[in-house]
């Protein structure tokens, strides 16, 4: 059977826990926030953007979507604020501000 | 091999998912979605991975962000437990379980404590055996999922919370051991070492090469920790890109035992400029401290003159 | 037709592996189980098997590529002994933690130190409380036909848990006895083909395995397994009953010998079950009501099951190969004496610590316990409650 994470919480009932608390499925973690951990946060200003996607692979995150060879806005769910992409980016198309926005 | 394109790389669906509990800026998962992005899009995988940060914060019960199967059994055995995997596969393969369409390729995980410390053995074990697998060294030079104890991939002079600088020391007494050339002394097929450099594209050439080169390799990936490092996280690619310009982490591979420099600085930068935006080398800039940065130097130019040596023997 | 044959222990493990053909089997030598992987290559190499046998550097790699390949899908097993089984230690937990349906093979030597390389129950008995079922075989007939019921035990959707069947080092393991075989195909088709629901290498179907847990999860996970080992004794007693109406030999959770209408049992486990049998014959002989109790399966422990089964005598031999360095007795005089308490069961016992390292243990040593029970139930000698037989003092 496969895993349906949400069913899967810490007042779950022993017998209901998989089985050498295996999951049976692939990327679970979508489901779980970490954007609220962010101490700055990233804007992205599209309009500077070119695209040439320098930014997408070094986010440790995996929160910036990429869709037909174009970067979308960022995954605020998931997004840490660690400001790398704002670092790469070679046309201030990032702007990094103070605090969780 | 592919062409390498950055816009086709970032296309293909992400491996690695969001939701996991590194820290803010870590290395390792920039290395990982890398590596990842090598694999053939129709090819399944399983990955393994050794006890440390990476596993600890990527599966967190029931959490976990690997779209493939994906294994963790110990600190000291990821080699060993993927060659188990890899040998099932060959075995289900030829029994007819496992549908002749479908392959499956191996990739596993660990950082430096799992891979050049505590299980070497199993690493060793699993290349010296040959199984059709990569692995995957993760190296931010301490153990940091325990809190910076120094490891064997530890540079000299660091700074660690079992190496630390006080007034009867000087940070960590040893060199870092080469790992990527006693894997290579193992002659297996393949073996690189490469960092997060602008467009990924010495990580991707490397990481497709070590998937797809039929039998054991090794890859290892610095992929520095801004938490044990001291240096402010926005800054890794900076970071990188001078370990690699001062020579202090070259690029190499080791393709069937021939050895191969991948990249030369026009002009090699002084070790200082890689050491300086780490606080764990902060006391080397104290005065009086001149003589260690330059046994330092000493030290990164012998390396480099002999992975030149190595690079430039016919074979 | 049975097969009529003379074998070694470890000749008869690896001839029930090779009737089993299973998937992955990665070990390391170690005396006395190394005839067991180099058994098994051999019928590799001569094509009577196909199995994947792993040349691996370490115990502790076995167990691991062990886990591996068990957890990728593929039915797996390893042999080993004493510091072999200590070097897993770890990974032994794993293994039931994941709820990996492995075998191993335990051919039971002592633990250093000294390094010894003779039978005791030290090594198995280290490893008791890892999650691992364990059955002890008394003879090479016993260790083959155990073995064969590993699997469908393992393997049940009620257990899913390792398995460890063990036979007593050199002893068993080397010396060669009068056995009987089972064909090749009643073994397939006792043994089955190995399908689990979920596994690393089902295309498509990805799982995980070996998660960090905080302790919301751990706890619950722990006595989930922990009921599985409950449940795994109804299944062993369910798979003993097919394999008697396949082979016509009957296995139980321990044998009771001649106990009926004894006043004096002997406890015993392993190789040295035959001895005490040997002790009772005689003393059955002579007209005293002696019989003993072998224990077959370790772990799951059958403690009400023993319990109802001592609870006539006056008096039991509790009989520990192996020191437990816990100062009050070996590790069956705990438990043992823990299941009669709970049990209500007010006998009289005596914990002997026998055999370590490969020290001999013959009739007459087993008469003189018998002996020594009567003498303190009928003229009240004073008894020792936890000592050691043949020690030179």
């Amino acid at each position: 059977m496969r895993t349906d994470v949400r069913k899967i919480n810490e007042k779950t009932p022993h017998h209901q826990l998989t089985e050498g608390l295996m999951i049976f499925a692939g990327g679970t973690s979508k489901s779980f926030n970490t954007g609220e951990w962010r101490t700055n946060t990233p804007i992205y200003h599209p309009e500077k953007c070119k695209q040439c996607l320098l930014c997408t692979p070094v986010c440790p995150d995996s929160s910036i979507p990429v869709r037909d060879g174009k970067r979308l806005d960022f995954d605020m769910d998931h997004c840490k604020g660690c400001g790398i992409c704002a670092n790469v980016c070679p046309f201030d198309a990032i702007e990094m501000k103070e605090g969780n926005v | 091999m592919s062409d390498f394109s950055l816009k086709t790389m970032m296309n293909k669906p992400e491996r690695l998912a969001p939701g996991h509990r590194m820290c803010a800026g870590c290395g390792a998962t920039i290395a990982v979605r890398a590596v990842l992005r090598a694999l053939r899009e129709e090819d399944h995988a399983v990955i393994g991975n050794a006890t440390g940060c990476l596993e600890v914060s990527s599966f967190m019960y029931p959490y976990t962000s690997w779209e493939d199967s994906y294994i963790h059994n110990a600190f000291e055995n990821a080699g060993a437990t993927l060659s188990g995997v890899e040998t099932a596969y060959k075995v289900l393969k030829k029994r007819g379980t496992i549908p002749a369409e479908d392959t499956f390729k191996f990739i596993t995980f660990g950082g430096d404590g799992g891979t050049y410390d505590i299980g070497f053995q199993s690493l060793s074990g699993a290349m010296e055996r040959g199984h059709d697998m990569v692995y995957v060294c993760y190296d931010n030079g301490a153990y940091m999922n325990t809190g910076i104890q120094r490891s064997s991939a530890t540079p000299m002079y660091a700074d660690t919370t079992t190496t630390p600088v006080g007034k009867e020391s000087a940070g960590k007494m040893q060199n870092r051991k080469d790992l990527a050339s006693i894997i290579a002394d193992h002659d297996v097929p393949y073996v690189a070492q490469t960092t997060l450099t602008q467009n990924f594209k010495d990580l991707h050439k490397k990481a497709e090469k070590s998937i797809y080169t039929e039998g054991a390799a090794f890859l290892n990936i610095m992929a520095p920790c801004p938490r044990g490092w001291r240096y402010e996280t926005a800054e890794i690619m900076d970071i990188c890109k001078l370990a690699v310009e001062t020579c202090y982490w070259p690029l190499f591979e080791v393709d069937h035992g021939k050895w191969l420099l991948s990249y030369e600085p026009k002009k090699k930068l002084p070790i200082e400029e890689f050491l300086r935006k780490q606080g764990r080398f902060k006391h080397l800039f104290k005065p009086g401290n001149e003589d260690l940065l330059q046994e330092f130097q000493e030290e990164v130019d012998r390396r480099w003159e002999d992975l030149l040596f190595k690079c430039s023997r016919e074979r | 037709m049975a097969i009529k044959e003379r074998m070694s222990g470890n000749e008869a493990v690896s001839y029930a592996i090779r009737q089993i053909n299973p998937d992955v089997m990665p070990a390391f030598p170690i005396t006395p189980s190394t005839e067991i992987p180099q058994m098994v290559s051999t019928y590799i190499a001569n094509g009577e098997m196909d199995t994947e046998f792993i040349p691996v550097e370490s115990e502790h790699s076995s167990m691991s590529a062990t886990i591996g390949a068990e957890a990728a899908g593929a039915r797996s097993l390893t042999a080993t002994s004493s510091a072999g089984l200590a070097l897993m230690w770890e990974e032994l937990l794993l293994a039931a933690s994941n709820r990996l349906p492995l075998v191993m093979a335990l051919v039971n030597r002592t633990l250093s130190g000294p390094i010894n390389i003779n039978c005791d129950h030290s090594d198995g008995m280290g490893a008791r409380d890892t999650g691992w079922i364990q059955i002890y075989a008394e003879n090479n007939q016993e260790a083959y036909d155990n073995f064969i019921q590993a699997y469908p035990i393992a393997e049940d959707e009620r257990v899913h848990l390792p398995v460890m069947i063990c036979q007593d080092g050199f002893i068993t393991s080397h010396a060669v006895e009068n056995m009987e075989l089972l064909e090749d195909e009643k073994v397939r088709e006792f043994v089955g083909e190995y399908e689990p629901e979920e596994y690393l290498l089902n295309p498509g179907k990805p799982i995980a395995v070996g998660p960090y847990s905080v302790s919301n999860y751990a706890m619950e996970a722990k006595k989930n397994q922990e009921i599985a080992l409950e449940n795994s004794k109804e299944v062993i007693l369910e798979v003993a009953e097919k394999f008697k109406e396949m082979a016509g030999r009957e296995y139980g959770l321990f044998e009771e010998y001649r106990t009926e209408d004894a006043e004096y049992l002997m406890l015993i486990m392993g190789s040295a079950a035959g001895t005490a049998k040997d002790a009772v014959d005689h003393l059955r002989d002579a007209g005293k009501k002696v019989g003993v109790v072998k224990l077959r399966v370790f772990r799951p422990f059958p403690a009400r099951e023993l319990a109802e089964a001592l609870k006539e005598c006056k008096a039991v031999a509790i009989m520990d190969r192996c020191e437990s360095y816990n100062g009050n007795g070996g590790p069956l005089g705990s438990e043992v004496t823990s299941a009669l308490f709970r049990n209500k069961v007010m006998i009289e016992t005596v914990n002997y610590i026998y055999g370590l390292a490969g020290r001999d243990f013959t009739v007459g040593d087993a008469c003189g316990i018998f002996s020594d029970l009567e003498e303190m139930m009928v003229n009240g000698k004073e008894i020792e409650q936890y000592q050691y037989i043949r020690l030179r003092k």
